[in-house]
């Protein structure tokens, strides 16, 4: 039962990838494609977070935290670099 | 692994999985963007919570050190989200990006005037940054 329940998880994931794919294709703004890029990387997490407890192994909980930092940071950065022009200043 | 946990972790997984995909049905579905906005920072951030839940639940020996891990991620995530949402909505703001016609109060234009204006009387004469 497990087993089915983590399968049914991982395709909802997957569709919701897919769904914030295609927001990020469609556009039409800048920022409506860089919240879709913020939310496939949360998706991703939890895809990660879920082969983990599928494959029972704890050795992809990192990975999931370095994505979560990297997904924050790179969505700052994005808004930074639509607002001014430059990141650091 | 108890029956009972492996039950509670896979009704968080559904839930989490669930909420996930209604925060990008959501991103989808949404009229303009101040409205999507929410559906993926609020819906999403729950749904990764509710499956690092069930990670904590059920990872090897469900040992401390992975419930550890999986409260860390979910303190991060709950930091960060707000930031990052609000960091876009101010974006948005300033690179021209109007509200849908079902917004009906817009009480940004005449603050933004105002610092604006403040900001130009604050700024010192001689302003010889060539990048503005």
């Amino acid at each position: 039962m497990f087993a089915a329940a983590t399968t049914v998880a991982l395709a909802m994931l997957a569709l919701s990838l897919a769904l914030a794919l295609y927001r990020l294709l469609i556009g039409p703004a800048t920022v409506d494609r860089i919240l879709a890029l913020d939310t496939m990387s949360i998706n991703v997490l939890a895809l990660l977070v879920v082969l983990s407890i599928r494959w029972d192994t704890a050795a992809y909980l990192e990975s999931a935290l370095v994505l979560a930092l990297l997904g924050f940071v790179s969505t700052v950065t994005f808004a930074k670099y639509l607002v001014r022009g430059r990141i650091i200043d | 692994m108890t029956d009972l946990a492996s039950i509670v972790a896979s009704l968080l997984l559904l839930v989490g999985a669930g909420f996930s995909l209604v925060g990008s049905i959501g991103l989808v579905r949404l009229p303009d963007f101040y409205t999507r906005m929410h559906a993926p920072t609020k819906a999403t951030t729950l749904g990764v919570s509710s499956i690092l839940a069930a990670a904590a639940l059920t990872l090897p020996g469900r040992s401390l050190e992975t419930a550890l891990a999986a409260g860390v991620i979910i303190a991060v995530l709950f930091i960060t989200a707000p930031i990052g949402a609000h960091m876009l909505a101010r974006a948005a703001r300033s690179t021209g990006v109007q509200p849908g016609p079902a917004t009906h109060v817009d009480e940004l234009p005449a603050t933004l005037l105002e610092r604006a204006g403040e900001e130009i009387a604050k700024r010192p004469a001689t302003d010889d940054d060539p990048s503005r």
